[in-house]
């Protein structure tokens, strides 16, 4: 007979406490630049003493995770086969597929590499804080609504609400709406992280359920007025979201453990490295999904509905889960936004914000994700140009005739995007032909 | 195998099928016969699904499926080859032929090898696009897909629709093949000399309602048919 402590199950509950403590430091309270440990140590007995355990909420809802943990840590260990298979159904490639579009990871990592590097480049203020709030965040919203337009091939106007979705969710969980947190507990923005794409994603089904049975123009009509609706709420709810003036006094994120403490404060260049690690899990995330059962069903369903039903897929669920996983990237923008300028002003979620995103998706090119990244870059780089050198003459309210010349050149001389995928640049030549039954998008048929 | 009884299906306020009432046993061919709007598209959009019937019930191997939603039909065995082809024409042959296996677990490359032997002419155009297919391999096509899917019974909605005359024939030929290989077929065609030749027992159809149904053997010598749908002086 084993000791008690040596027991498995034991051994897993320690450790998921051990790890949420660990997790409740670094997130925690900060310290300031004179005392870095001021936050840990200053109220440490307090905190390790029994009655501080409960007296501490913040430590009692870690206690909660830690359990949370150690419940999934050992139903992984006893159920993991089967959700190994299940997960391994759903991301499965296609069987048996010479793939087309593959991933060249080798561009990928230069780029990385490029993009990494870029701010030592970069010593403009101006164009240091561009490259996170107007460029990489905008990167993000690309690359989600990508999946929902480019993927699914389903015409969204009201993206924007998602990304207001993660703003406000963040301001929520650390403390800054008039809405009290959940237990009163303020949390470090990088907790906001999940939460905000969960309820991004919980957005994106609660639009969607009732409302993807809609096709083309119709369901861009109801997108559409989901957003006015969310940017309505922001507004006018001044109980609960602070209403037009807004929401202050967003922390920033912060790591602070023991002896090291980091947060990231009004300097851009730290939070740009945040935003591109996060780029690039969403980038390798969405080629999975491309690649994988979920991609080819929803490129049947954007091909032809009908006969994607005709064969068993059941183009609601599919929709559903477009709308689901092209919000969370955007509730993540969300977090990135409100943690780095610590505000969130609802005068920017509205209908025009919508429209520039889908703007960057359809000049990168409809279902490339490289397109939808590149699109972004270019679109958000020749605004944050126009505004920061001004040609003669040039009046703040100019910028959109800028852009819209440079969308008709674009469509005149590559109509499916700067990158388009492929497959999608064959639709888009047969629409043109007025042949076949896809892209609603483009065509406005519903057939 | 599969019994319709008293289906009556609405479009809003016009009513295209008045209760209608019809059987398929295993292992036949059966043709539905009828000219343009006589009910037969609807009848089978009915039967997969597409369209839920507002009265009367539908059985398939003793399961009520009156109310089930067209993308769980193949899972039961139910695969339906829709008017006009509709295969997905920015996949490949190949990629068609593996949607045709999404709703059913299990292996799929022996399905495809068999899909080729039926269907050479697939096989040697399995990387092309679907949409540059001509019209009679995108039928092929539009069936193979749906036999891919191991139905027990096969919908098939006009597939001689658009072809000459000797693809036609070459598609009614692989249909026989079909059902001498085990799969039932249901098949509307308004190419009613051909339809009842292959089939085994065939329904007239007229107004959205069925007016009368035989083996196709009666069908063929009946005078009412042979004056309405096969042409002939009487």
């Amino acid at each position: 007979m084993s000791r008690w402590w040596r027991r498995p199950s034991v051994v897993r509950l320690a450790s998921s406490v051990s790890v949420m403590a660990a997790v409740e430091l670094v997130t925690g309270p900060p310290g300031s630049n004179a005392a870095p440990m001021a936050g840990v140590s200053g109220s440490f007995a307090e905190k390790v003493s029994f009655f501080g355990l409960f007296a501490s909420p913040r430590w009692s809802v870690f206690l909660v995770y830690a359990l949370v943990l150690y419940g999934v840590w050992s139903l992984w260990l006893h159920r993991g086969r089967q959700i190994r298979n299940a997960a391994s159904v759903v991301l499965a490639r296609p069987r048996n597929i010479a793939q087309r579009g593959t991933i060249r990871w080798s561009a990928a990592v230069v780029l990385v590499v490029v993009a990494a590097l870029l701010p030592h480049f970069v010593s403009d203020p101006f164009w240091q804080t561009a490259m996170v709030e107007q460029i990489a965040v905008y990167v993000l919203l690309a690359l989600g609504l990508n999946v929902v337009v480019g993927f699914a091939g389903l015409l969204d106007l009201g993206f924007v609400a998602f990304y207001a979705v993660g703003a406000y969710a963040t301001a929520w969980v650390t403390g800054a709406l008039p809405l009290p947190p959940l237990f009163g507990v303020h949390l470090n923005p990088f907790f906001a992280i999940p939460i905000a794409i969960a309820l991004a994603m919980l957005a994106g089904v609660l639009l969607g359920t009732p409302t993807l049975r809609l096709r083309g123009d119709y369901l861009a009509i109801v997108t559409l007025g989901f957003g006015e609706i969310i940017f309505l709420f922001a507004n006018n709810l001044n109980g609960i979201t602070g209403g037009s003036a807004g929401t202050g006094q967003i922390p920033h994120f912060s790591i602070h453990l023991a002896s090291i403490k980091y947060v990231w404060g009004l300097a851009p260049v730290p939070y740009y490295y945040l935003t591109l690690a996060f780029v690039v899990l969403f980038v390798i995330a969405f080629s999975l999904l491309e690649h994988s059962r979920i991609g080819r069903a929803w490129t049947a369903i954007r091909e032809d509905e009908v006969a994607a039903e005709s064969l068993g897929i059941n183009p609601l669920k599919f929709k559903v889960m477009a709308f689901a996983i092209g919000a969370a990237s955007a509730g993540f923008a969300g977090v990135v936004t409100a943690a780095q300028t610590n505000f969130v002003n609802p005068s920017v979620f509205t209908l025009y914000f919508s429209i520039n995103i889908l703007v960057l998706v359809i000049f990168g090119g409809m279902g490339s994700i490289s397109g939808a990244v590149l699109g972004a870059i270019v679109i958000q780089t020749v605004s944050m140009y126009l505004i920061h050198t001004p040609p003669a003459g040039y009046q703040p309210q100019d910028l959109y005739i800028y852009l819209g010349a440079l969308l008709i050149v674009m469509m005149i001389f590559r109509p499916s995007g700067l990158l388009p995928s492929k497959r999608r640049r064959r639709e888009i030549g047969l629409a043109e032909a007025g042949e076949g039954h896809m892209d609603e998008v483009l065509t406005g048929d519903t057939p | 195998m599969l019994q319709v009884t008293n289906a009556v299906v609405r479009y809003g306020s016009i009513t295209a099928l008045h209760g209608i009432s019809f059987n398929v046993e295993a292992g036949e061919i059966v043709t539905l016969l009828g000219a343009n709007g006589a009910g037969k598209t609807t009848t089978l959009r009915m039967l997969s699904g597409l369209h839920a019937p507002t009265e009367g019930s539908i059985v398939f191997e003793g399961n009520d499926v009156t109310l089930t939603k067209a993308h769980q039909f193949t899972g039961l065995g139910i695969s339906h080859v829709p008017e006009g082809r509709r295969i997905f024409p920015q996949m490949t042959v190949e990629e068609n032929l593996e949607m045709g296996a999404f709703g059913r677990r299990g292996p799929i490359a022996e399905d495809m090898e068999k899909m080729y032997e039926t269907f050479p002419i697939l096989k040697d155009r399995r990387k092309q696009m679907g949409g540059n297919l001509s019209g009679g391999e995108q039928q092929m096509l539009a069936i193979a897909r749906a036999l891919m899917g191991r139905p027990r019974l096969l919908l098939l909605d006009e597939p001689s629709m658009g072809l000459a005359p000797m693809i036609a024939e070459t598609i009614f030929r692989i249909i026989g093949e079909i059902r001498d290989s085990g799969t039932t077929v249901f098949l509307v065609e308004q190419n009613a000399a051909q339809a009842l030749r292959l089939a085994d027992r065939g329904y007239v159809m007229e107004n959205g309602r069925i007016v009368f149904g035989d083996t196709a053997a009666n069908l063929l010598i009946d005078e009412r048919v042979r004056a309405v749908y096969l042409g002939e002086e009487v």
